[in-house]
């Protein structure tokens, strides 16, 4: 067992860590952070997906260790202090992007980073960018709707499919 | 996974030093080795991580017009960055997935020598030498069959050099659930020459196809290739894709990508 130290939605944590845990495991099982999601544990499915030092990384495929020092996001830390939603979560709300909701946290975590770097994506490059965020029950439609609104654009052009 | 110690050198020296020990293993982006540890494939006794090492990461062009690559490098930096190599940006760019593309590294992709993997193939067809913590290799004697390399116990990949070809483009088959290529297929013309290299194909890993390196060295033009064709003895054969069918797809992807090199 070995310390770590790292700063999760902002707040500095520490814990005791195995080489073997990973970040996914830490942030559920040691932080109680369960909002993010562990799916298929094989770096597939993206329901894990954190933000590491502002990058979106699957924290399923990261060790704990890896991240000492690092700037952790995460769910949690999406929204504002109150309560509120982040843009890309209301969206999410506002056009149904989510059935059952077990991909949401995956999909709102690779969107808000989408949309740092890209602030005006194409549907296109929506699409694209979620291809490591695998949801089973909406067929995208909704989410990439919601991810369009959340970046101001216009969600009357996405053709239905 | 068994479990084991994790270390963070931060300088290519200490990582060596890591590494000495016994069943001590480089972790670079991880993106293939987590997954290989959680199916109980590898039981190193000590990881080292190489993403602490500042001197391992980052795109620069030196003064002889070589794209110089660290070998800690994750593919989304190479993707965005590498643009005096724009085939070589745009094959980083379409590995994996975008949060796979930021942990995973060139270096970690050609020490593994995946048969399917993308960076292989630029690395052959870009004539890049490997330079380890030891001693510069290249790319021809780098590979050695499916994940086999030329790299001994404990040595590092610290940089990697492409020469910046004229003319070059990267066609990917996706095998559509992995995002690796079912075919890949790196074409780039030099001034000397043209080389093709193949990924995804054979039980040989990255191949080159010199009978294409020879005729699109005298014509390139993906009429050249008409009426040519490799193979299938030796191509890999799944539930993805006969070898026949590998086969018939390094032809139709080197056209392809021949036509879109220009």
């Amino acid at each position: 067992m070995a310390k770590v130290e790292m700063t999760v939605n902002g707040k500095t944590v520490s814990g005791e860590v195995e080489g073997r845990t990973l970040l996914s495991d830490f942030i559920r099982g040691g932080l109680q952070l369960t909002g993010t999601h562990v799916g298929c544990d094989t770096s597939q499915c993206g329901a894990c997906v954190v933000h590491v030092n502002g990058q979106a990384v699957k924290s399923c495929t990261m060790f704990a260790a890896e991240a000492e020092g690092a700037e952790v996001t995460t769910i949690e830390g999406i929204g504002g202090n109150d309560g509120s939603l982040s843009t890309v979560q209301q969206a999410f709300q506002d056009y149904h992007g989510l059935q059952c909701g077990f991909c949401t946290p995956g999909m709102v975590m690779s969107a808000t980073a989408l949309l740092k770097d890209n602030p005006k994506p194409t549907e296109a490059e929506i699409r694209e960018y979620l291809e490591g965020n695998i949801c089973r029950c909406t067929g995208y439609h909704n989410i990439v709707k919601a991810i369009m609104a959340a970046s101001g654009q216009d969600v009357g052009a996405i053709a239905a499919e | 996974m068994y479990n084991f110690d994790i270390v963070r050198p931060s300088s290519v020296a200490d990582a060596v030093a890591a590494l000495g020990e016994e069943d001590a293993q480089a972790l670079g982006g991880g993106q293939t080795l987590i997954p290989t540890l959680k199916q109980r494939l590898a039981s190193p006794a000590k990881l080292v991580s190489l993403a602490g090492i500042a001197e391992m990461k980052g795109v620069c062009t030196g003064d002889d017009g070589v794209l110089c690559i660290g070998g800690g490098t994750t593919h989304g930096t190479v993707a965005a960055e590498a643009t005096a190599y724009p085939a070589l940006a745009a094959l980083a760019g379409n590995i994996g997935d975008p949060a796979v593309r930021n942990r995973g590294t060139i270096g970690g992709s050609l020490a593994n020598n995946d048969p399917s993997a993308c960076y292989p193939s630029a690395a052959l067809a870009s004539g890049a030498t490997i330079v380890t913590n030891t001693r510069e290799i290249a790319a021809d004697d780098f590979f050695e069959g499916m994940f086999t390399t030329a790299l001994n116990e404990g040595e590092i990949i610290c940089e990697v050099r492409f020469p910046v070809p004229e003319k070059a483009n990267y066609q990917k088959f996706e095998q559509p659930a992995s995002r690796f290529a079912l075919v890949g297929v790196f074409v780039a013309k030099y001034a000397d020459g043209v080389r093709v290299a193949v990924t995804g194909a054979s039980n040989d890993g990255v191949f080159r196809w010199t009978e294409a390196e020879a005729a699109l060295s005298s014509n390139f033009s993906s009429s050249a290739l008409d009426g040519m064709s490799v193979s299938s003895d030796d191509m890999i054969a799944d539930m993805h894709g006969s070898a026949a069918y590998r086969a018939h797809l390094v032809g139709v992807m080197t056209k392809r990508a021949v036509a879109a090199a220009g």
